[in-house]
């Protein structure tokens, strides 16, 4: 075990990815001469070469798309998308080719690549430059996409990204980069698909993943410290396939749930999650599925602005307390107290 | 290939040589060498425009559904390209893409079954006319996304240079394609990381109805090479030997040179823009033009002209090159349409618990007779 940052565990992975399969390259906008743009691909150039980390011009549909055919003919490219923002300039390339070239073509190619890119408001980068838009990618049949929160995760969740042989995105943060946590040193890739239950509890079921799996778990304990609420936190993880049994079941145990979510509300993950749970566990629920997300609005740049827009984790505890003042449970709680 | 894939040989009459060979003085080249030539290129040109026009018909029979493009008049384009080319190169084309898949080698009755969307068919049903693909032959795909076939030809070329091989990509493309993102930013990797992708422009001179000149503000669409310091060539797409030597020459370079490469053919189109289309948009002179130039009879009447073959001898090859669409149409017919319990087999080419299995009237989670009771 070692205890590094969700940086380190990325770039420790690349690492030893690139050493491990020389199919595997890298190719991004400033991963190379510049180092990354949060430095993760930091001292890469230096230690193997402009072939296998290859700086590219900036035209995200041109090398995203180039990833792909790589990947048709066997190469494994990991290409950096600067923010999550710009994927959108390569959607045609992710939506329209990286996802149907398998099951378009009757199964013939498979397409083992891997986008990594980081999502995250809260910056101070307006509003074309603070988006969370991975629900379109995870919307789409052919893509799987991973949303790690935690170092251990991000590393374990790369490795079985680039060892998959169907095009993955995996979604960073920029306010996960410098959170740390213990890293196991094996080798062991994670399984795409599959949540977790990263805090047990029984009076709430919290959902999120990427930052808001971290806020729900900071949220959590919390709640625990001050108020003797026992939160459960599920931590998606993979946002296609969508666990959805891991929430259900976790709803059954608590009766209620609240899920977060970083992006807008409408029509959202979240809304995917809620329906879900109403679908799985509808004799179970005490109370209707409530939904923290952010303010429907192009993400203002001035501070007071931004941080009314964004979900914190006051909002997630105060709709938490309006879920169980309505079930007549945090009464119940306090007064035990 | 990213999967495994089966290797077969092409039969030996698509086998293209690679050789450099003298140019023959257009269609008046009158050597024996270049008569069997060009009377196994005429052979080629005749299996795509009876294999397109059976196609159509099938079309109108509503046996073929979606959208369907025909390469009808473009038949010496696509031999002349496809001769340039060996059986170690990929190819990607656009939606308009029978006519490569044929003298690329593929079965014509595994290409007539995926038209009319049966198990048998060269993408499993799974694709359609515009989507044909088949690894043995090393054509990955039809792409229905203007544009779309160009970044992954420019990632199959640096895949290829990645490992040091000398494969050759071709990237064929429509007029229209010219003016769209995905053009500029392929060319420029290309150009940028030195890959053997020949870029080739076919064309026909229109989009669905949009002319080129309507579309481009540079009309002579090879002079785009200049932009990346790419070498291109312009030809007469109606003349199969010119295309061929222009091809070849494109590909040689990409193969010893390992630089792209932009050809332009120039030729039109017969028909719509797909079989629904009846082009009433088009000036009939223009049409009238285009049949004019027709290069499958305009072959015909070189080949006979010149005394390669007697009109007997080519309506001989006619008849028999109708048995082989004939044939097609009998296959797919009689092939199996999909199962549909084969509908989740290839969403993902890794298994990965939860995905998603469900039809649409399918509950997400097993209904509970007890519930709310
Ligand atoms: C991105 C995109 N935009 C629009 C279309 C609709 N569309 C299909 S074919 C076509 C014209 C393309 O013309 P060209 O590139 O000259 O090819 P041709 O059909 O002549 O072979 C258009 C606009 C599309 N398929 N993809
Ligand atoms: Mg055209």
């Amino acid at each position: 075990m070692a205890h590094i940052s969700y940086r380190q565990a990325l770039h420790d992975t690349l690492r030893s990815e690139l050493q491990r399969d020389e199919n595997v390259l890298l190719m991004g906008e400033e991963i190379g001469r510049f180092e990354g743009s949060y430095k993760i691909t930091a001292g890469m150039l230096d230690e193997f070469g402009p072939k296998r980390v290859r700086d590219t011009p900036i035209a995200e549909e041109g090398f995203t798309g180039a990833a792909v055919g790589a990947a048709m003919l066997g190469l494994r490219p990991v290409v950096e998308i600067m923010t999550i923002n710009f994927s959108l300039l390569a959607l045609d390339q992710i939506m329209n080719h990286a996802a149907k070239i398998y099951g378009m073509f009757g199964g013939q190619c498979s397409v083992p690549m891997v986008i990594r890119t980081p999502g995250g408001g809260g910056q101070q980068l307006a509003a074309t430059h603070s988006q969370n838009v991975e629900l379109f990618y995870a919307f789409t049949p052919g893509l799987k996409v991973v949303a790690p929160s935690s170092p251990a995760d991000a590393k374990a969740l790369l490795l079985a990204s680039i060892r998959d042989d169907d095009p993955v995105l995996f979604l960073e943060n920029l306010a996960l980069y410098n959170t740390k946590g213990e890293v196991p040193d094996t080798d062991e890739p994670g399984e795409i698909g599959r949540a977790a239950v990263t805090r047990t509890g029984s009076d709430i079921t919290l959902v999120g993943y990427s930052r808001m799996a971290h806020v729900a778990l900071q949220v959590a304990e919390r709640l625990a410290a001050d108020e003797g609420i026992e939160a459960e936190v599920v931590d998606l993880r993979s946002l296609r396939p969508l666990d959805r049994q891991t929430v259900v079941d976790s709803v059954k145990k608590t009766n209620c749930a609240v899920v977060l979510e970083d992006d807008w509300l409408t029509y959202g993950i979240g809304a995917e999650l809620a329906a879900s749970i109403s679908d799985g566990a509808f004799d179970w629920l005490d109370a209707p599925v409530r939904r923290v997300a952010m303010a429907e609005v192009p993400l203002p740049y001035a501070k007071p602005l931004e941080s009314a827009a964004l979900p914190s984790a006051d909002d997630v505890v105060t709709v938490i307390h309006q879920t169980l003042d309505a079930v007549g449970r945090r009464s119940d709680r306090v007064g035990a107290r | 290939m990213a999967t495994t894939s089966r290797t077969r040989k092409r039969p030996e009459s698509q086998q293209a040589t690679g050789a450099r060979r003298t140019r023959p003085k257009g269609r008046s080249g009158t050597d024996a060498d270049t008569g069997a030539e060009l009377l196994g290129h005429y052979r080629q040109m005749l299996l795509v425009r009876r294999f397109e026009e059976r196609t159509a018909q099938a079309y109108t029979e509503a046996k073929i559904g979606g959208y369907c493009h025909l390469n009808l008049g473009e038949e010496a384009t696509v031999v002349g390209l496809m001769a340039a080319v060996t059986e170690r190169d990929y190819l990607f084309t656009n939606y308009r893409d029978h006519g490569y898949a044929l003298v690329r080698g593929m079965d014509p009755g595994r290409v007539m079954a995926e038209l009319y969307g049966r198990s048998d068919g060269v993408s499993r049903g799974w694709g359609g006319s515009m989507h044909l693909f088949d690894t043995e032959v090393r054509q990955l795909g039809g792409y229905g996304i203007v544009g779309g076939q160009l970044p992954l030809a420019a990632g199959a070329g640096l895949a290829i240079s990645y490992r040091g091989g000398d494969e050759v990509v071709l990237c064929q493309m429509g007029d229209g394609t010219t003016n769209i993102g995905a053009f500029h930013e392929s060319l420029n990797l290309a150009a940028l990381w030195d890959l053997p992708v020949v870029f080739v422009v076919v064309n026909n001179q229109l989009g669905m109805g949009t002319t080129v000149e309507m579309a481009s503000a540079e009309p002579e669409l090879s002079k785009r090479a200049g932009a990346y310091r790419m070498e291109s060539a312009r030809v007469d797409g109606n003349d199969v030997l010119a295309v061929r030597e222009a091809a070849t020459k494109a590909v040689e370079r990409a193969r010893t040179e390992q630089k792209p490469y932009l050809l332009e053919t120039v030729s039109g189109r017969l028909r719509g823009h797909s079989v629904v289309d009846p082009a009433t948009y088009r000036d009939p002179a223009e049409v009238e033009e285009v049949r004019s130039q027709d290069p499958v009879t305009a072959l015909h009447d070189h080949l006979v002209g010149t005394e390669v073959a007697d009109a007997d001898t080519l309506a001989e090859l006619d008849a028999e090159i109708g048995g082989i669409v004939k044939a097609a149409v009998e296959f797919a017919e009689n092939s199996p349409s999909p199962d549909p319990t084969s509908l989740f087999d290839h969403t993902y080419a890794t298994p990965v618990p939860n995905d998603s299995r469900r039809l649409p009237a399918d509950p997400l989670f097993p209904l509970d007779p007890t519930a709310g009771a």
